[in-house]
């Protein structure tokens, strides 16, 4: 049994105003901004630029936009604990294609319950695994049972250290410049810390399956993008919206790493630049990304 | 300006006092919250005792977590420290083996008029000139969309600590990027 390519795709993620409830429904961006209902979402970083650059990337491949899951957390963990709670309950009658997590408080015992909720599920969705959610997958010792890691260098050495629950105790010979990408690919593979796939966010983005990297991206370079808050989150946005076109994880990840540094050429920044000001170039950067498809290996 | 650039600067650590440093007679304090051991950490050295945060052992892990590690032997006056500030442990318990150290390295990176300093997943990017705090990224737990809001904008000076506002532990990485982009672009006299 498979899904149909109508079926939903769910963000879950949080926004940080605890005084925002769970919101629940699809997300809408037009020129007013973005919104899920009447709630208007501030786009500076996090889950609401991960919709954003979604949403703008469902306009280019003519698809509905994600539904989503936001609950408010500014770091108390009990949005996001909320948000646990309503995504086992809506799972079964939802029956996802696909699920991207994103900003939600590493709690172990929440991750646990979500992924139990998911495997009983009668067709396995897509598991798409970032930020602390990520965390928590990798913490967990459950890390294979997704299809999807975007880690970056901080988080890779995170990953490939069997010990650290959280990327704040990663041991120092993983994050020094001796620790080479691709021994803490494979590291971060035999000790269980990495999910079937992992896009490597870097100089070079990586796209690695099981521990082998399938192809590197390195143009153009933006360096500037590097300490742009939010860069990440675009990067996860555009390949979510490209995997619920039905592209498989490996194209996914490569028109999206693609797209995500052309974003970066298109936008000229400076370090200084706000992630608002790259986002009204995902639309364009997503058609030249797919531009070059027809070079990739396989289809779909 | 000549800035001390090096791959990999090792972080200057507290003094301790010589029975805190020796590794022996010492506990660990969990909370319930991650922003209570972070109070905890904070009334703990204000009232003199010498303390630091820690991984927890493998057997009290939840996931976004840390313990205080103290000397055993202040217990009484960490517990009246504590009741000053309205915490109370959950639990105290002698140091095991299996504890895991916070990052203490730290990558800078020169961007021109920018400086941007990594410590473990975050990133805090400073204008050399103003120290203005122009950008902040990376990082994984909620508090940090948050904390990038109040900090982006504000003069290394000027802004607040990140600690003084977050409650997880890539605050406290934050923290420990913006208090290294501090020593790094000192104030000039």
């Amino acid at each position: 049994m498979t899904w149909a390519l109508s079926a939903p795709w769910l963000v879950v993620g949080t926004v940080p105003d605890e005084s925002i409830a769970l919101l629940h429904g699809p997300c809408v961006l037009d020129r007013a901004g973005l919104a899920v209902g009447d709630t208007a979402l501030p786009v500076r970083r996090g889950t609401p630029a991960l919709l954003a650059a979604a949403c703008a990337a469902c306009a280019v491949l003519d698809l509905e936009t994600p539904q989503t899951l936001l609950a408010g957390d500014a770091g108390s963990g009990h949005g996001s604990r909320k948000a646990y709670d309503r995504l086992r309950a809506v799972l079964p009658a939802l029956a996802p294609r696909g699920l991207t997590f994103h900003y939600l408080f590493p709690d172990l015992a929440g991750h646990d319950q979500v992924l139990i909720a998911i495997q009983a599920l009668p067709v396995r969705p897509l598991l798409v695994a970032d930020a602390g959610f990520m965390y928590a997958a990798k913490m967990s010792g459950q890390a294979l049972e997704y299809d999807l890691f975007t880690p970056d260098a901080g988080e890779l050495a995170f990953l490939a250290d069997e010990l650290a629950p959280h990327p704040f105790y990663t041991r120092g010979f993983l994050l020094g410049p001796e620790a080479a990408p691709a021994e803490l690919i494979q590291r971060a593979w035999d000790s269980g810390g990495a999910a079937k796939h992992l896009l490597v966010k870097g100089q070079s983005d990586r796209i690695v399956h099981e521990g082998k990297v399938l192809a590197e991206i390195d143009g153009p370079q933006t360096p500037a993008m590097e300490a742009i808050g939010g860069t990440g989150d675009t990067l996860t946005g555009m390949v979510t919206a490209l995997l619920m076109s039905g592209r498989n994880v490996p194209r996914a990840c490569a028109i999206g790493a693609l797209a995500n540094r052309l974003l970066g050429q298109l936008a000229h920044p400076t370090p200084a630049t706000p992630v608002a000001g790259l986002l009204e170039h995902v639309g364009e950067a997503l058609r030249l990304a797919l531009e070059t498809e027809a070079a990739l290996p396989s289809k779909r | 300006m000549k800035l001390p650039f090096r791959w990999g600067a090792k972080a200057p650590r507290p003094k301790q006092n010589a029975a805190a440093s020796q590794g022996h007679d010492k506990g660990v304090m969990a909370f319930a919250h991650t922003a209570e051991v972070i109070r905890a950490e904070a009334s703990l050295k204000a009232a003199g005792l010498a303390v630091r945060v820690m991984g927890p052992p493998p057997d009290m892990r939840t996931g976004c977590d840390m313990v205080v590690e103290f000397e055993l032997v202040r217990e009484p006056q960490a517990r009246r420290a504590l009741t000053l500030a309205n915490l109370a442990p959950m639990a105290i318990a002698p140091v095991q083996a299996g504890m895991l150290e916070p990052v203490s390295l730290f990558q800078a990176k020169d961007f021109g008029q920018w400086l941007m300093v990594r410590a473990a997943n975050m990133k805090l990017t400073v204008d050399k000139t103003s120290r203005i705090i122009v950008n902040i990224s990376g990082g994984g737990c909620p508090d940090v969309p948050a904390l990038a809001e109040l900090l982006v904008g504000q003069t290394l000076s000027a802004a607040p600590s990140p600690l003084s506002r977050g409650q997880t532990l890539c605050a406290y990485a934050l923290e420990l990027a913006f208090c290294e982009a501090k020593r790094l672009l000192a104030e000039q006299p």
